[in-house]
């Protein structure tokens, strides 16, 4: 890993730049720290600080620019005829890829020498039998152009990744160089210093744009990948879900739409009225004993994770289900095939629920004004019809934002669904039929083996911009209303 | 009010009789009350329920995963099967495979059921078919290790098959193995005769906390233990990045941002992350790191980043919230002795908001902890992580499992055997999960100030 090794070289180059930077300006200031312009320790901080900084920079935005660089140039020396027909260009790159990986490893593992794995010609020697023993299979026989373009790879890689280490020590170093020139007792170090922790700073927090923008980003340019191989009336109007891999699927998001709204509404129908009558139990009538040991309770249901509910559904309410409404259950019905279904999804999710909307309609049932329920006490009106006559229309908005929240938190939800709610894409409207939803296919057709130039694993990616789109909607939505709600009262 | 005063003419109340007697009116009213208070204690009651049955199906579907089934037999180590040149040479001892040991092991078992006196009209093949396929594998192990040992009856603890364990526990019963290849009524005869002799007995199971994942053949061997250390690098890699960007933004947005379109930019996002579904950041992750930066499949390196990702915005709203509780008298105290504003923030806020801080970071990794769909995508499942990793960067690169994905990994499998296997999953991931969030309860409740 010589990554590493820069890296620690980095880190080891700060620390002595902190220790010789603070030196330096005692002693220009001939030991007495008074005369410093700031503390002694600004004056190492800001000798660490250059050297480090700059050069970490430069070797992350390296890392992250040398593979798209190189991808390029090796992608832009295959010719349109080397790529084989019911192929693509991805397919190829793929190939050049794991050749070069091979090289590498058979490098490694003393097999070629390093000259050899350069002028190495697939006339020659068989390739794919040379990197079969070092742990690479390859489908089939390496061609000619594959052989050169994985080679141009391997060079550029390591012409890239020496010119990194380079670049990246020489930054430090003369960082290091000048910091150091620079450190004088009268030199301000503690408003560079504060500058340059405020640049940080300022970076930390930007990151959650950039993530923003990265989600945005990789799933807008797979998303556009994927309309160029699938109509994209198919995708939004079509009627049928057929993934299919041999080509020719039908990819049409509506049935799994049907499904996730089908789920989340029975979530909601048992979230929603639970929460709901529990929030206002517990802020109108629960005295402080029952509030403080209730509220943590029905908390903790939100705090298990996802996956202890999807091993719920999975085997304890679906086998139930079965066991009522199934061939041979109680009911003597054969309403279910097996065990997973709409509604075993959406009881599991519900309950997952009911603290979600508990707690945010607690918050704004709080927020009512006493003074309204004390007007209303006052005329003569009971609790409950203060609850449904005073306080409910007060706070509707803000348990309509609750519920929208709740149902945004449905939509997502993957690992219930997973386990629970089935495979199977159509439109129903029978609860007891299993259906699938958008992140149960975003979870098949992204796992396993992917071959990332199909339209059938690209449209995962259409379906996860779908649900952001969607989530990011509902929840911009909800607290555009709650904050307005709120406001109303302030 | 000249409406009101006309209203109460034209409609005078009808309340005839005492006052302590209450009309249907008020009957009813008072009965809507009830009702409606009814409603709401079934609501929490409800919800208390559905936490009780979960709690207890867990409990009570989990624990015996901790509890296995094991079979003491003495094995003699041939040397004519396992050195036929006697030279104890390793190398030949190596050449032996798992199936030279399979006759020892049958004799094992048929030697034990003659000494015991036990009648069984089972061949010795279908004798041995009550022990692990992991039983052979284990002996080569130790034969292995222990070269000079061969010729000697050596005392050996071997797991029984999944199906005897299942019989042991109550999962398994004569009705439910009419169609099954694995066991037959005989064999379970053969069980219940050892048992009663003591040779076969249901002790605690150290190896499912601490052992590796096994394939779908050996569910008796499958155990949590690498898949742990796989969330452990994984949390690692969370604390590493997580704690200090997310101090780091949140000191930022609440001590320094101006007000203007960036801050108010950063503002929504991370609200927003907040809400994003866990799979979209999976999907990043995969795009991202793995499709574009070709870091290596299933890494802990990968989860840990997607995660972090998901995390951050959880620990900066936290660590904003105990910033906010600082009170503004302590930077004016400190402003005013001359520290100047980033001193002020770095040497007496953030020490008086750590414990807060403290306690969002460890609810976030809590959280972390938990999540499963984006490892899904990923490639932490579908596979079986058997070897522990070795060093730092090994246990960060190469390819493991986590806590919740192992979990599902077995909830997948066919056999009901790796179902006890993904309670007792659970039961384990939960107490970590506990121990979190004590944790940080305590954490606040001891160092919380008020001001």
């Amino acid at each position: 890993m010589p990554t590493i090794w820069l890296v620690a070289l980095l880190l080891a180059l700060a620390a002595a730049g902190f220790y010789w930077g603070r030196a330096r300006a005692l002693s220009t200031a001939g030991g007495d720290a008074k005369d410093l312009h700031s503390l002694p320790s600004y004056y190492g901080y800001h000798v660490a600080l250059t050297s480090f900084v700059p050069a970490i920079g430069v070797l992350a935005v390296w890392l992250l620019a040398q593979p798209l660089f190189i991808e390029n140039r090796v992608s832009g020396m295959i010719p349109a005829e080397a790529v084989p027909e019911n192929s693509t260009l991805g397919l190829v790159m793929s190939d050049v890829r794991r050749v070069a990986e091979g090289l590498d490893l058979a490098v490694e593992q003393g097999l070629l020498t390093r000259a050899e794995a350069r002028d190495l010609s697939s006339g020659s020697q068989d390739v794919r039998a040379l990197l079969g023993e070092v742990g690479v299979a390859l489908g089939n026989d390496v061609r000619p152009e594959v052989l050169t373009a994985a080679q141009a790879f391997r060079n550029l890689s390591n012409t890239g990744k020496t010119a990194m280490s380079v670049v990246v020590a020489l930054l430090a170093l003369s960082g290091f160089a000048w910091a150091y020139s620079k450190t004088h007792k009268d030199f301000r170090a503690r408003n560079v210093v504060e500058r340059g922790i405020m640049a940080l700073l300022i970076l930390a927090a930007s990151l959650a744009i950039l993530t923003t923008v990265g989600i945005v980003l990789s799933m807008l340019f797979e998303t556009k990948n994927f309309f160029g191989l699938h109509s994209w009336t198919d995708f939004f109007f079509g009627s049928t879900w057929a993934p299919n891999f041999r080509g020719d699927s039908e990819l049409s998001i509506l049935p799994l739409l049907w499904g996730t709204l089908y789920i989340s509404f029975i979530a909601l129908l048992v979230a929603v009225p639970v929460g709901l009558f529990a929030a206002i139990y517990l802020s109108e009538y629960a005295s402080n004993t029952v509030r403080s040991f209730a509220k943590p309770l029905l908390e903790i249901l939100a705090g298990i994770p996802t996956i202890v509910y999807g091993l719920f559904a999975l085997l304890m309410v679906g086998p139930a289900l079965a066991g009522v409404f199934a061939k041979g259950g109680l009911l003597g019905v054969e309403w279910m095939a097996g065990a997973t279904s709409v509604l075993t999804a959406g009881l599991v999710m519900g309950i997952m629920l009911i603290p979600f909307v508990s707690s945010l309609s607690d918050d704004i049932i709080n927020a009512v004004p006493q003074a309204m329920r004390d007007g209303s006490l006052g005329l003569g009106a009971t609790k409950s019809e203060t609850v449904r006559q005073v306080v409910m229309p007060a706070a509707l908005p803000g348990i309509v934002g609750a519920v929208l929240l709740a149902a945004s938190r449905a939509i997502g939800e993957t690992m219930i669904v997973v386990m629970g709610a089935g495979a199977i894409a159509k439109f129903s409207a029978n609860p007891l039929e299993s259906m699938t939803t958008i992140t149960t296919r975003i979870v098949s057709q992204l796992t396993g083996d992917t071959d990332f130039a199909s339209p059938e694993t690209l449209v995962a990616f259409a379906l996860g911009l779908t649900l952001f789109v969607l989530t990011l909607g509902l929840n911009v939505l909800a607290l555009y209303i709650v904050r307005k709600y709120r406001e109303q009262y302030e | 009010m000249t409406d009101l005063s006309q209203n109460t003419a034209s409609e005078p109340r009808k309340h005839g009789g005492s006052l302590l007697e209450q009309t249907p009116r008020t009957k009813k009213r008072n009965a809507a009350e009830k009702r409606f208070r009814a409603y709401g204690i079934a609501a929490i009651a409800a919800g208390l329920v559905m936490l009780i049955i979960l709690v207890t199906t867990i409990v009570g579907k989990g624990t015996g995963a901790f509890q296995q089934t094991f079979i003491t037999l003495q094995v003699e180590l041939l040397e004519s099967k396992l050195d036929k040149k006697g030279e104890r040479n390793i190398e030949d001892i190596k050449k032996v495979t798992t199936f030279g040991y399979a006759p020892i092991i049958k004799g094992a078992v048929a030697a034990a059921v003659e000494e015991l006196g036990i009648e069984t009209s089972l061949k010795p093949k279908k004798l041995a078919g009550i022990l692990s396929k992991d039983a052979a594998a284990q002996l080569r192990e130790y034969v292995l290790a222990n070269p000079d040992q061969i010729g000697q009856t050596v005392e050996f603890r071997f797991l029984a098959s999944s199906r005897v364990d299942g019989y042991m526990k109550g999962r398994v019963h004569r009705e439910s193995i009419a169609n099954d290849k694995n066991i037959s009524p005989e064999q379970l005869d053969l069980v219940d005769a050892l048992a009663a002799a003591g040779v076969l007995e249901k002790t605690f199971n150290l190896d499912f906390i601490l052992g590796a994942d096994a394939s779908d053949a050996r569910p008796e061997a499958a155990g949590m233990g690498v898949s742990m250390l796989g969330s452990l690098f994984m949390m690692f890699v969370v604390l590493a990045l997580a704690l200090p960007i997310g101090v780091a933004a949140s000191i930022y947005l609440e001590e320094f941002a101006p007000q203007n379109w960036l801050t108010d930019m950063i503002e929504v996002n991370i609200s927003n992350l907040a809400a994003v579904p866990s799979i979209v950041f999976g999907i990043l992750g995969l795009a991202v790191f793995i499709n574009y930066m070709h870091l290596p499949t299933s890494a802990p390196l990968v989860g840990g980043l997607v995660l972090t990702l998901m995390t951050l915005p959880t620990i900066i709203i936290s660590t904003r919230a105990s910033l906010k509780s600082v009170p503004p008298s302590i930077r004016d105290a400190a402003l005013g002795v001359g520290a100047s504003k980033m001193q002020a923030v770095f040497h007496h806020v953030l020490p008086l908001a750590a414990p807060g801080i403290l306690t969002g970071t460890i609810i976030g990794l809590a959280q972390a902890l938990g999540e499963t769909a984006p490892l899904l995508l990923i490639g932490m499942v579908g596979f079986i992580a058997s070897n522990a990793p070795e060093t730092l960067a090994d246990g960060l690169l190469s390819p493991n499992s986590a806590m919740p994905a192992q979990i599902y990994e077995w909830a997948k499998r066919a056999d009901p055997a790796f179902y006890e296997r993904a309670w007792g999953g659970i039961i384990i991931l939960l107490i970590f999960l506990v121990t979190m969030n004590t944790l940080a309860v305590i954490l606040r409740r001891r160092f919380e100030r008020r001001w």
